[in-house]
């Protein structure tokens, strides 16, 4: 060898060297802790660094007795119970009385175990009213067992209407008068059996009154608790056609309810996981984001409320199969756009699927296309993700996230991942019978991770805050809510854990920052004003929120929008979109307070 | 392949390798089609940029290094299959473990030598690495990449077509067996179903696998017997992995294996140079 080929030599061992040797660091100094790292949180460095710290409240002191029990599945299922058993622990906020104070509504997911609806008594306390108000005994052998619930005035009498989705018979309860709730089911044109994860209130066509998406997860032909077969799960991890299918039921406005899925084109069988409706090309009507477990996530044009056309590969969110869970909107550049956060899997060395910050690359009209920004922002790997809500915690007038973790907390130590992807890796024979996979045993998947707090800094770059505004908690969380329980101006934050009590956060904030709130009705639009956006301006920003009729995973936050404003004390003006078309204006809206606003009867 | 000097090029100075064998491009060009077909079938790659960055790395390493070190030009199909396995077998949410990846392993040829002869295969070593010690950043491909069985049932035809034309039929057709058999063993000793076992042998990773770096002829062993023998030997560690619930056994026992036998075949058959010499 030549001097030059044996310097040559010397530096290509040099630079393997720095490479195998950089790779492993560079790796680790991206670290990210799905257990939240070893953070142990004080309150008042909380406080002193970042104006807030969230206190998880004692429920008995407050008196939620609440506690999710999982579904009872087939014996046929024993090997992998823990895996399918795994949601039905649900949240959603509500004022179901109209008394100006935010309710809570839990679903339960065992045969014969108990929803609770707890009513807010103004005094820091909830009762449980669900007994009296017939919406706790649901979950009746032969009905299947609740997955969640939504929340919407679907007769537009002014109160809202409950609609629970399961695994089984999907069911809708009127309001009557915040006094009690009638069972409506019978005769409403609801399908008879969905196991459905996902449920949202919409107005597709923007006649006035709500529409429901239903998502459904398993096959509807199958009921989970009596099984014939141990065919029942998905054909592949990446590209599973073989889940249940959805539902579009459009309101006829007589208690009735038509199917009109097939009609508007919406016939995926996909495993759908979440949904969320919004307008994002400035038509006035919703389009529809789906977010499917085992496949891509879809994205539904909505063709002026006659059709909706499938285009996820072409506006760019369609086109890697992830695990999608949950479906969020928000503004998080303050830009008066809304994007969209959907979660997923990050499992070191498994699968790093990350989470998804779709912005939208165009405003306006036309046909939107999106960019992932989540890594960039710095809100991509959170763990085994489920739900995850926006929400300014620290009114500083950028909005954070929330993102509930952790799939499986049994055995500490033990891990069901190897067994998990020696079948998932398969051909899909194997993958689609259940008595294919290896007994579960007890092991943990992805347990005992602390769920995600990323506080937006401004303008879309966010702080992993997790353990450092709160005390080390880990559960194995699903739904998310995000509400004002005790109508302070500031978000607190509600967590139904899987198999277990509810997580209650009381956020403390203490850096005077400011607020403003806004709860809409419509008259023209559904009385929900479900799908109405809101723009607010101020102090050169521009923020746009969303009236959803549920959004996350099994989840419904507050229904009025919160804007928290950091230190300004004056409001530019506020900006409604109204499903109806109407626009209105209001300028220098006050802080510190929640204006009701009823949309004008008239258009105009 | 013959070495001969090529007029055209005497003016660069490199010995050039003139292809006297076609088939040198058959697997490049079978693992393009796998790619192809999983692409186009179930668009298997997340992006197209990270595997144009994997081939593209490899080929510009290999021809760099060749040219530095050796001072040759190389054919480039073994560069290129680099390139296309670390694209399709690793995943990341960024670009530079492609890079680093593919990196890796062209230079372990020029670097991990013995009498001038590379121990591991290079994608096998890079992969594996990059899964051990940077799982933050990297996973590997263990998922299914669609339910096609028709698809699966043609690429390995068409895969023990190619690997019976390289004389390497024998390596994949052990390995496979062994497998099969270890499964069953492992699923009487852990009681999970066989076909639980036998189900990795079906996926997209062990079609890379056993197709392309258990029969790499860089870094196979001379002698039938002993090409056997190794192959139940990378077989039997993976199996011994597997107890031990590690999901990339089969990359590390090909790992830790091979470069061990390659050294000791490489020192034996030196020796036997020397002795006959004498």
């Amino acid at each position: 060898m030549t001097g030059s080929k044996r310097v040559f030599k010397i530096l290509t061992t040099i630079l393997f060297v720095v490479l195998l040797i950089g790779s492993a660091l560079l790796s680790h100094l991206k670290e990210f802790h799905l257990d939240g790292g070893n953070a142990e949180a004080n309150e008042q460095d909380a406080l002193a660094k970042y104006g807030f710290y969230l206190e998880p409240v004692d429920n008995k002191s407050i008196g939620i007795d609440f506690r999710h029990l999982c579904p009872m599945l087939d014996p046929k299922l024993d090997n992998i119970a823990p895996q399918i058993a795994s949601m039905g622990a649900a949240v959603s906020i509500v004022d179901f009385d109209n008394d100006g104070w935010n309710d809570i509504y839990f679903t339960n997911s065992r045969t014969g175990s108990l929803n609770a609806l707890y009513r807010n008594l103004h005094n820091g306390k909830f009762e449980n009213v669900a007994p009296q108000m017939g919406l706790a005994d649901v979950n009746k052998k032969g009905t299947g067992v609740s997955m969640g619930a939504v929340w919407g005035d679907y007769d537009n009498d002014g109160y809202e209407d409950l609609f629970l989705y399961k695994w089984g018979k999907p069911e809708l309860f009127h309001n009557i008068g915040g006094k009690n709730f009638v069972n409506v089911t019978e005769g409403s044109g609801l399908p008879k059996w969905v196991n459905a994860n996902c449920a949202i209130w919409l107005d597709f066509d923007n006649d006035g009154k709500l529409d429901l998406f239903l998502g459904g997860y398993y096959n509807e032909n199958i009921d989970l608790s009596n099984l014939n077969t141990t065919k029942i799960m998905p054909e592949s991890f990446r590209y599973a056609n073989n889940g249940g299918r959805n539902y579009l039921l459009k309101n006829l406005g007589n208690g009735k309810f038509k199917d009109v899925t097939a009609e508007y084109g919406l016939t995926s069988t996909k495993w759908t996981l979440a949904a969320g409706a919004a307008d994002f090309n400035g038509d006035g009507y919703p389009e529809l984001y789906v977010a499917n477990d085992y496949n891509v996530d879809e994205f539904y044009i909505n063709q002026g409320g006659k059709k909706f056309v499938e285009r996820g590969k072409v506006v760019g969110i369609g086109n890697i199969p992830k695990s999608g869970m949950s479906v969020a909107f928000g503004d998080i550049n303050n830009n008066g756009t809304l994007g969209i956060y959907t979660t997923n899997i990050t499992e070191p060395g498994i699968l790093i699927q990350g989470n998804n910050y779709w912005q939208p690359k165009n405003t306006g009209t036309g046909e939107p296309s999106f960019i992932n920004l989540a890594q960039l922002s710095g809100i991509e790997n959170a763990g085994w993700s489920y739900g995850a809500q926006f929400g300014d915690l620290n009114n500083d007038g950028y909005t954070d996230i929330y993102a509930a973790n952790g799939f499986i907390s049994a055995k500490k130590g033990t891990s069901y991942w190897y067994d998990y992807s020696k079948v998932t890796g398969g051909n899909s024979k194997i993958i689609g019978d259940a008595a294919n996979w290896p007994a579960m045993d007890g092991k943990s998947q992805s347990g005992y991770q602390q769920n995600k707090i990323w506080l937006n800094n401004s303008n879309a770059l966010f702080e992993d805050v997790t353990g450092k505004v709160n005390p080390y908690i880990t559960f194995d969380s699903r739904a998310v809510a995000m509400a004002d329980l005790w109508n302070r101006g500031v978000l607190d934050i509600v967590v139904a854990n899987q198999n277990n009590v509810p997580l209650i956060y009381k956020n403390h904030l203490q850096n005077g920052n400011h607020w403003v709130d806004f709860d809409l009705h419509g008259t023209i639009s559904n009385a929900s004003a479900v799908g109405a956006k809101v723009e607010l301006d101020w102090d050169g920003k521009k923020q746009m929120q969303i009236v959803s009729g549920g959004i996350g995973f099994s989840a419904q936050n507050q229904h009025r929008v919160h804007f928290g404003m950091g230190k300004a004390t004056t409001t530019d003006r506020v900006i409604i979109h109204w499903p109806s078309g109407q626009v209105y204006t209001m300028e220098k809206p006050q802080i510190d307070q929640l204006h009701v606003i009823t949309e004008n009867k008239t258009k105009n | 392949m013959e070495l001969v000097t090529n007029p055209e090029l005497q003016a660069n100075k490199f010995p050039v390798v003139k292809k006297t064998d076609y088939f040198t491009y058959v697997p490049p060009a079978f693992i393009t089609l796998i790619l192809l077909i999983g692409q186009i079938t179930f668009g298997i790659l997340d992006n197209y940029i990270n595997v144009v960055v994997s081939i593209g790395t490899s080929l510009i390493a290999e021809m760099l290094l060749a040219s530095l070190i050796l001072g040759t030009r190389k054919n480039l199909a073994s560069a290129y299959i680099t390139g296309i396995s670390v694209g399709i077998l690793i995943r990341s949410n960024m670009i530079w473990p492609y890079v680093v990846t593919a990196l890796i392993s062209i230079l372990s040829k020029y670097v991990l030598t013995y009498k001038g002869k590379h121990l591991w295969n290079p994608s096998n070593l890079g992969v594996s690495w990059m899964l051990l010690m940077a799982p933050l950043s990297v996973a590997g491909l263990g998922i299914q990449w669609g339910n096609n069985l028709w698809a699966m049932c043609v690429i390995w035809c068409l895969g023990l077509g190619i690997v019976y034309r390289a004389k390497k039929f024998r390596v994949t057709v052990t390995y496979v067996i062994c497998f099969i058999i270890l499964a069953y063993v492992r699923s009487l000793l852990t009681t999970d179903p066989f076909l639980s076992e036998l189900s990795p042998l079906t996926g997209p990773m062990y079609q890379l696998f056993i197709f392309f770096m258990i029969t790499d002829p860089g870094v196979s062993v001379s002698g039938k017997k002993a090409q056997i023998l190794v192959v139940i030997l990378v077989a039997l560690v993976e199996f011994a992995l597997r107890l031990e619930s590690v999901i990339y056994a089969p990359f590390y026992a090909l790992c830790l294996v091979v470069p061990v036998c390659r050294f000791i075949d490489l020192k034996r058959n030196t020796s036997k140079k020397v002795v006959t010499g004498f």
